[in-house]
């Protein structure tokens, strides 16, 4: 193994990354070839060099700096020795993982007037084949060349004056290009596409909402569903055997006032399931109907096979922003056991379906309400971490409220459309944890209290660690057997991404951003790496 | 060339930018409007009232960034780049009615209609109000800076803190009575804080840092010391004190 990337580094030919490369990712753990590490969405690597007994001696070993001050949130991707990472707001860099030297970079002229409610982002690239991935925040899909950078094709996903962008990871499944839609704040109709890897033409697209006469549109008053959003802006995950694509949608439009779109809203706030070859629907969960507190589902799914009930069950497990973890059958999306996990006021629970049971009074008012979890919930699209050695699904979950108002729900195209506002709960600390669960249960077996919530994911490992990052500027480690800190970091710039792990010339090595900076962390001395 | 860059600037990237310096909108009706604007569009971030949240304190007499009108304008029509401030394709007409509502935030309740020279000797003689506070250079440290407050808070903000300063408490002002392992206890203001650590400024004024694992006892208390006014002062000095405070910081 070792002696295999020495020698494709030496050859400078790195292999094509094909699907089956994908598909197999935990099979060499040296890479890093999908968002979330796996198409389970595991964020799980099985080095193990770095270990709860050595974790004392990391050290930062090089870092890189962004020009741009938007949020940096990338989770890179790392193929034979080469490091591909997105820049705020739609730029690429590809960076010799020896040295933190860029070999080669893409920078976008972006419009003056694009549209985004919270900031110029991107999450991160996909590679499949010789060419490397990027949504763009003027709601493009761009294909570049691996080695060059050049632009091989550059597909309009969306306009984007019409308030659409594009933060999101693309997924490479097979020979097509999955990609969601973020502007879930300017009543988009949101969907999820799917593009020829090797040509940028659409093979599909799922509209995240039914049209007039499709199923589920009479959960629209009206010609609400126009302007529902329910856009797709966080990588979902991938099942080969049941051929299904998992992806999480967003909030209904306008946020705060549901007054203008009764009824259930399908499909926000949902997880869909669909066939990767068709983008047809299988199947669909949603978590909170006629949502009015802007709770995307838009976090990540993670695929994982548990008993429940005695029974092995192929599962997809969801913590979801509205405070509720959710257990479902991944075949049929059926609900199978749930329940809250941080504070929460507006349900008094679940129904046997999975249904919430509503408190009245949580609803935004003119004078204001205060509900838990906060509009930004208590998870949100940043990753948790499933790792296959302590079965323990490990969230980075924020323990906040806010007060929720309504207001005018008047539409006009490109503009926000809120339909009221929030802020944040006078008096009250937030804070926040890192929490270990029973993945087939949502059951609670450790917790590591952080200081503020979180806007930052986790990444687990076969040295047993469970690194993760704070608004603070701390990045750590700790036991992901029992929570205990081992390690940590003052990188000086708050988190805002997922950390990963992958090899160089035979040695493990922890990349994550903090601030606006990407930093590598390794046992080695400088000069080993450079030797 | 330089010259030439800054033409292409203003004329390209800003096309619409109006050319008149003062807000032609702000007549009851337009304000009404710009309130319905502003709830839809702003209060997201900026409040309801405009007092903050995730976006800044718009319910100030001075706006930082937004001190002339066509300041104002500039900042909601192109939005503040690498900020979270986005831009808003509105109407001319729409921009300036939203204007002219944020102007009237600042004014909310009651305006500096006091005696602003009699305000500032109530400052420094009877409300001792430099004890703890620093004006200019001159005072305490334990509180917030005066010198510019009537840029950062609105009067009616100024004069509920002077009546009953323990509401409403900035999210990041929290008081730390601690007690390290080996016996030590203190008294201070929070400076700063995280998952593992805490730094501390004492009422001398001297700075401290702690791991929290060398504490004993750790209370962070979104507390103030500071009295209410509510007796000390009537109403006529209330108005004046506010008066003083709102004038503070100035046109710059």
């Amino acid at each position: 193994m070792r002696l295999a990337i020495a020698l494709i580094l030496v050859s400078g030919l790195p292999a094509q990354v094909t699907y089956q490369r994908i598909l197999k990712a935990e099979s060499e753990p040296g890479n890093w070839l999908t968002y979330s590490g796996n198409y389970s969405a595991h964020r799980f690597s099985s080095l193990d060099q770095i270990s709860e007994g050595n974790v004392s001696e990391l050290k930062p070993l090089w870092s890189y700096q962004v020009t741009s001050l938007q949020k940096f949130e990338t989770t890179p991707i790392v193929v034979d020795g080469i490091m591909y990472i997105s820049e705020p707001p739609s730029n690429v860099t590809a960076l010799d993982t020896r040295t933190g030297r860029p070999l080669w970079k893409y920078r976008r002229s972006l419009p003056d007037d694009v549209r985004v409610c919270c900031g110029q982002v991107n999450r991160g690239v996909a590679i499949l084949g010789d060419l490397v991935y990027v949504g763009t925040i003027d709601a493009h899909l761009v294909a570049l060349n691996a080695k060059t950078g050049s632009v091989m094709w550059d597909t309009t996903v969306a306009n984007y004056k019409t308030g659409h962008s594009i933060t999101v990871a693309p997924l490479a499944v097979k020979d097509k290009i999955v990609i969601g839609i973020a502007g879930g704040e300017y009543g988009v109709r949101g969907f999820l596409d799917a593009y020829d890897a090797r040509t940028g033409k659409r093979a599909w697209r799922f509209w995240t909402i039914p049209a007039a006469g499709e199923p589920g549109n009479e959960t629209w008053k009206g010609d609400s569903w126009k302007t529902g959003s329910a856009t797709t802006w966080v990588t979902g995950a991938y099942d080969p055997q049941t051929n299904l694509i998992y992806w999480g949608t967003g909030n209904p439009g306008p946020d705060w006032n549901g007054d203008v779109r009764e009824g259930d809203n399908l499909y926000s706030d949902c997880l869909i399931a669909v066939d990767a070859d068709s983008g047809k629907l299988k199947w669909y969960f949603q978590f909170t109907p006629h949502d009015v507190h802007d709770w995307d589902a838009t976090e990540v799914p993670v695929l994982v096979d548990g008993q429940v009930r005695g029974q092995p069950r192929k599962l997809v497990v969801f913590p979801n922003r509205n405070a509720f973890y959710y257990v479902l059958d991944r075949m049929t999306g059926e609900f199978l056991a749930g329940k809250a996990y941080a504070k929460q006021t507006w349900a008094k629970g679940l129904d046997d379906k999975g249904r919430p049971l509503r408190e009245p009074k949580t609803f935004p008012s003119l004078e204001g309400v205060r509900v838990w979890p906060a509009v930004a919930g208590a998870n949100n699209w940043y990753s948790p971490t499933y790792s296959p050695s302590t079965n323990l699904l490990y969230v980075a979950v924020r323990e906040s409220g806010s007060t929720y108002f309504i207001g005018d729900p008047e539409y006009k195209e490109g503009e926000q459309f809120n339909g009221g506002g929030f802020r944040s709960v006078q008096g009250e600390q937030e804070w926040g944890a890192v929490r270990a669960f029973d993945p087939a249960t949502g059951a609670l077996k450790w917790e590591h209290k952080l200081f503020s919530p979180p806007w930052a994911g986790l990444l687990s490992t076969g040295g047993n660690l469970l690194f993760g990052s704070t608004n603070e500027g701390q990045v750590f480690a700790l036991s992901a057997s029992t929570g205990k800190p081992l390690w940590r970091f003052q990188a000086g710039g708050a988190a805002r991404s997922n950390p990963i792990s992958y090899l160089v010339d035979g040695k493990q090595f922890v990349a994550v951003t903090m601030g606006n900076a990407l930093y590598i962390f390794g046992m080695n001395s400088m000069s080993a790496l450079t030797e | 060339m330089w010259i030439v860059a800054l033409f292409l600037f203003q004329h390209v990237i800003l096309p619409d930018l109006p050319n008149v310096e003062k807000n032609p909108y702000t007549k009851a009706a337009d304000i009404e409007q710009g309130k319905k604007l502003y709830a839809g569009r702003c209060a997201g971030c900026h409040g309801p009232s405009g007092d903050g949240g995730k976006g800044t304190n718009l319910a100030t007499p001075v706006l930082p960034r937004g001190r002339s009108d066509l300041a104002l304008y500039r900042v909601i029509r192109y939005g503040l780049p690498e900020t979270e401030m986005p831009a808003h394709n509105m109407t001319q007409r729409e921009i300036w009615q939203m204007a002219a509502y944020v102007r009237t935030l600042g004014k909310a309740g009651e305006g500096a209609r006091g005696d602003i020279r009699k305000g500032e000797e109530l400052v420094r003689s009877k409300g001792s109000c430099l004890q703890c506070h620093v004006l200019n250079g001159e005072g305490g440290h334990l509180g917030p800076s005066l010198s510019d407050i009537g840029v950062r808070r609105s009067p009616a903000y100024l004069r509920k803190k002077l009546v009953d300063p323990g509401q409403d408490l900035a999210g990041n002002f929290s008081l730390v009575n601690l007690t390290t392992r080996d016996g030590r206890k203190m008294t201070g203001v929070r400076m700063n804080e995280d998952t593992w650590s805490i730094q501390v400024r004492d009422a001398k004024l001297n700075l401290h840092s702690f791991w929290k694992k060398d504490l004993a006892e750790l209370q962070v208390e979104q507390r103030t010391l500071m009295p209410s006014y509510a007796k000390q002062f009537d109403e006529k000095e209330l108005t004046d004190v506010v008066a003083f405070l709102a004038s503070t910081g100035g046109e710059q």
